[in-house]
């Protein structure tokens, strides 16, 4: 399908072109500041994106998303502190062992719903937090530090500003095409269509657990990357990553910025790590704020940010 | 009499102190529209739910096409072409019309681990659910998102779904259920249609239907069959009137 003209999608356009642009921008006024934070949201962006594709897309409402976040972290890190320092080798291992993580607790807890999958979700991701707590040769409670980001032998610099922003965005870009690839495909449409009625897909002929579970694994691969980025970003990896606080901040990522579509996430991000930044100029009590304006969003914009640009069209 | 398409063997089910289907056995024809009538709680969409295999039964064997598929789930029983619709309409409600349709043509042809090519640009997919839409007088609704379609398309398309899986045997839980009398009329149609391609098990309340469609009938009563033969003998089985029609209510009005 060609994408429409309208309102959301000349937003998201908007959007793609200021981030592309940013670095520009950045140089241009010697403001330093503002492409670290972009560079922190484009990774988160991707993360919630990834979240987006089972909770959005898939209706798994999954409470432990920030865990590939550390273990993809994590695997950065610990391979950097054992000497092994390429990203050829860092990443690919950061993605498999979020495959793997992905795979493990998808299979058992897609055996349950609603509820139930949404804590068995989060027990996993505590149960992570507290494994790398207990690194103690890995830092342990204090957390790791990455002496040196990922060398892609001279491919890209990942310690140079710009070119690891536009890897960023790169990955993030890629990510966003993934997704919306997968979900116009037929594996997409099973998937969303076990979200809508698992019923009526299992009498029409498919396994639906098993299309749920590939998706819980993609998912989890696309956040794991956004865990390596996030180690390189900050140079450091923390059990804190994992922790479930910030499996909720995904969530409401999603859902500020729109469950269900494809660039809510993004979004979603921006607007949220934007108010906590500012906000956190003026007061440490940012989520008395941020609180009541999630609560807003869920209450009268269903559908997030997202939902109400693609309204504005039809007025 | 040919080798049974679906053969019921002593198959119960129970809930709690309730007997739902109390050893219950039948067989269906290939080429059939057999239909299944009984009262309220007679325990119909249980049967219909262990034949389909949302609903495991305590005991018993169900074969299909000379083959024991008790155990068998229901996304393996779709594909061995084994079709139902839903009493209460379950669809997938944010789809649209064509896209229901295509699904379920999507779930017989091949697997479904695609994760790159725009399924909805797939077109003998879109062809196979065109033609059945069609079939269901539902053409022109293709692209209509399902809740926007009124009771009586849903209905139909309940339908085209289960004939985009190309069944063997479709089992329809009440087709007619909460339908005008003009959209009755057009679904009794249809399954006359439907009957001379594909061997039917209907459920249903309406009599007048039952008795205009069926080649034979099987009564329930307390999930156990009291009576199966042609509708004329069903009329005049005095058992029959007794247990499930009541005096007051004979068949032979409707008739």
């Amino acid at each position: 399908m060609m994408p429409k003209l309208n309102v959301s999608n000349a937003v998201a356009a908007l959007i793609c072109a200021a981030l592309i642009l940013l670095p520009v921008y950045s140089a241009a006024t010697g403001n330093i500041f503002i492409l670290t934070l972009f560079t922190r949201i484009t990774i988160y962006a991707l993360a919630a994106a990834s979240l987006n594709l089972i909770m959005g897309y898939g209706g798994m409402m999954s409470f432990g998303h920030a865990a590939y976040l550390g273990i993809g972290g994590y695997a950065v890190g610990i391979l950097a502190a054992e000497g092994i320092g390429s990203g050829f080798i860092q990443w690919p291992v950061a993605l498999a062992v979020s495959a793997l993580f992905a795979l493990l607790i998808g299979s058992l807890s897609l055996r349950t719903r609603g509820v139930y999958f949404i804590m068995i979700t989060l027990a996993f991701a505590q149960m992570a937090y507290y494994v790398a707590s207990a690194l103690s040769r890995y830092g342990g409670d204090d957390g790791l530090t990455v002496y040196k980001r990922s060398d892609f032998a001279g491919l890209i610099n990942l310690s140079d500003r710009n070119q690891f922003y536009y890897l960023c965005l790169a990955c993030l870009f890629g990510g966003l095409y993934l997704i919306w690839r997968i979900v116009n495909s037929r594996f997409g449409l099973v998937v969303q269509g076990v979200r809508s009625n698992e019923q009526r897909m299992q009498a029409i002929g498919f396994h639906a657990n098993r299309y749920r579970l590939v998706c819980f694994v993609i998912s989890g691969t696309i956040c794991g990357l956004a865990g390596a980025l996030l180690a390189n970003n900050t140079d450091f990896v923390s059990p804190a990553v994992m922790y479930w606080t910030r499996s909720g901040d995904l969530m409401v990522m999603v859902i500020l910025g729109g469950m269900g579509s494809l660039f809510g996430p993004v979004i979603g991000a921006i607007v949220y790590l934007l108010l906590e930044e500012l906000l956190s100029q003026f007061t440490e009590f940012s989520g008395l704020i941020l609180g009541p304006v999630l609560l807003l969003i869920v209450l009268f914009a269903r559908g997030g940010i997202m939902g109400l640009l693609g309204r504005m069209r039809r007025v | 009499m040919s080798e049974p398409l679906l053969r019921v063997d002593n198959l119960v089910r129970r809930y709690g102190g309730i007997t739902a289907t109390d050893n219950l056995s039948m067989e269906v024809i290939p080429g059939e529209l057999h239909a299944i009538i009984g009262p309220n709680g007679a325990g119909k969409t249980t049967l219909i739910s262990q034949l389909t295999g949302q609903v495991m039964p305590n005991s018993g064997t169900i074969r299909f096409a000379g083959r024991d598929v008790t155990g068998l789930p229901s996304y393996k029983r779709s594909r061995l072409g084994l079709a139902r619709s839903f009493q209460i309409t379950s669809l997938l409600k944010d789809f649209s019309a064509i896209d229901n349709v295509a699904l379920a043509a999507q779930a017989h042809d091949g697997h479904s681990f695609r994760f790159w090519g725009n399924a909805r640009k797939e077109r003998h997919l879109r062809d196979t659910a065109c033609a059945a839409l069609e079939r269901v007088g539902l053409g022109k609704r293709a692209d209509i998102v399902v809740s926007q379609l009124s009771h009586g398309e849903q209905r139909e398309l309940e339908l085209a779904v289960a004939l985009a899986t190309k069944p063997q045997l479709l089992l329809l839980d009440e087709p007619m259920a909460g339908l005008g009398v003009t959209e009755s009329a057009r679904m009794v149609a249809l399954l006359k249609e439907l009957r001379k391609e594909v061997t039917i098990v209907l459920v249903e309340h309406d009599m007048e239907a039952v008795f205009a469609l069926a080649d034979r009938i099987t009564v329930l009563v307390y999930g156990r069959v009291i009576a199966c033969d042609v509708p004329d003998a069903i009329r005049r089985d005095e058992e029959v009137k007794r247990a499930y029609l009541g005096e007051q209510h004979a068949v032979t009005r409707h008739g």
